[in-house]
């Protein structure tokens, strides 16, 4: 049985170590900060950052979700920064309930769409949110070379 | 994009077995339901039982089954089999001045365009198209 609740403080080691066990790069300063900024959530903030917990309260994955308005015209829309699913708990749909339960802060929060930005090559993340029914929306990623 | 017959038949047989894996099926059947060439699909079958994406089944009652993972291969593991989706401008041997100008402009949009198309196909697994499809009529 997993458990979904708001990340706390006390969840940023688990969560920087669960981080580097999929990317292989050890971010705690960065995971530090987002857990600051999103997970002690203040009223109108629309900022959310979700745990699932085994009923040992360990952490099996996690998902960071934000409400973002206006950028080029989009009306206010819930924005997936981040999820992550241990390797050890993949294939048991925690993937799935961290998004729906974003979701219901979304639409609880009045928000109509779901939008997330993926690496082009990243085909678990890809195909995982496709079979969540997200597809191909109305904005194009363009990016930059600045050297 | 305009896929090969190849790929578009692989795609047929797979999503086929796929959407039944416990069943087999011989080619003429899925020729038969979506009315193609059954000697064209008896080749492109040979080709995915190499790739290992559907295997046969021997003995009365025998034919092919899905022997992939519904949840992890995607359009594009099937596609890939047959061809590589990538344009193709036909230019002239030596390109000087405006003609490389133009042909190297080109060249970029294309690849770009192709890197979409790939990475779209690479996104959607056999259960996710299949879950389109049914949606899709449920709709209509």
């Amino acid at each position: 049985m997993i458990e979904i609740r708001p990340a706390s403080l006390a969840d940023g080691r688990a969560i920087v170590a669960l981080d580097a066990e999929i990317t292989g790069t050890d971010k705690a300063d960065y995971w530090t900060d987002i857990i600051e900024r999103f997970a002690e959530t203040r009223p109108g903030l629309q900022r959310y950052f979700l745990v699932g917990t085994t009923p040992d309260d360990d952490l099996t994955g996690f998902i960071v979700g934000e409400i973002r308005a206006w950028e080029f015209g989009s009306p206010p829309c819930g924005w997936v920064v981040a999820l992550s699913v241990s390797r050890g708990h993949r294939e048991r749909g925690i993937g799935s309930l961290l998004l729906e339960a974003l979701c219901e802060k979304f639409r609880g929060a009045g928000v109509e769409t779901l939008r997330t930005m993926v690496l082009r090559n990243d085909k678990v993340n890809l195909s995982f949110f496709r079979g969540e029914g997200l597809a191909a929306g109305p904005y194009i990623e363009l990016e930059k070379r600045l050297d | 994009m305009k896929l090969q017959k190849a790929s578009r038949f692989a795609l047929y047989a797979v999503l086929h077995l796929a959407g039944a894996p416990a069943k087999q099926h011989s080619t003429a059947e899925i020729a038969e339901a979506y009315g193609i060439s059954i000697h064209h699909l008896a080749k492109v079958m040979r080709t995915l039982v190499r790739s290992g994406l559907i295997e046969s089944v021997r003995g009365v009652g025998g034919g092919y089954r899905f022997a992939g993972n519904l949840r992890r291969t995607t359009l594009w593991d099937v596609i890939h089999e047959f061809e590589s989706l990538e344009s193709v401008i036909d230019t002239p041997a030596s390109l000087v001045g405006q003609s490389a100008i133009v042909i190297s402009g080109l060249d970029c949009v294309t690849s770009e365009i192709d890197g979409l198309i790939r990475a779209t196909l690479d996104s959607i697994t056999l259960k996710t198209l299949l879950r389109y499809g049914v949606e899709s009529i449920r709709r209509a």
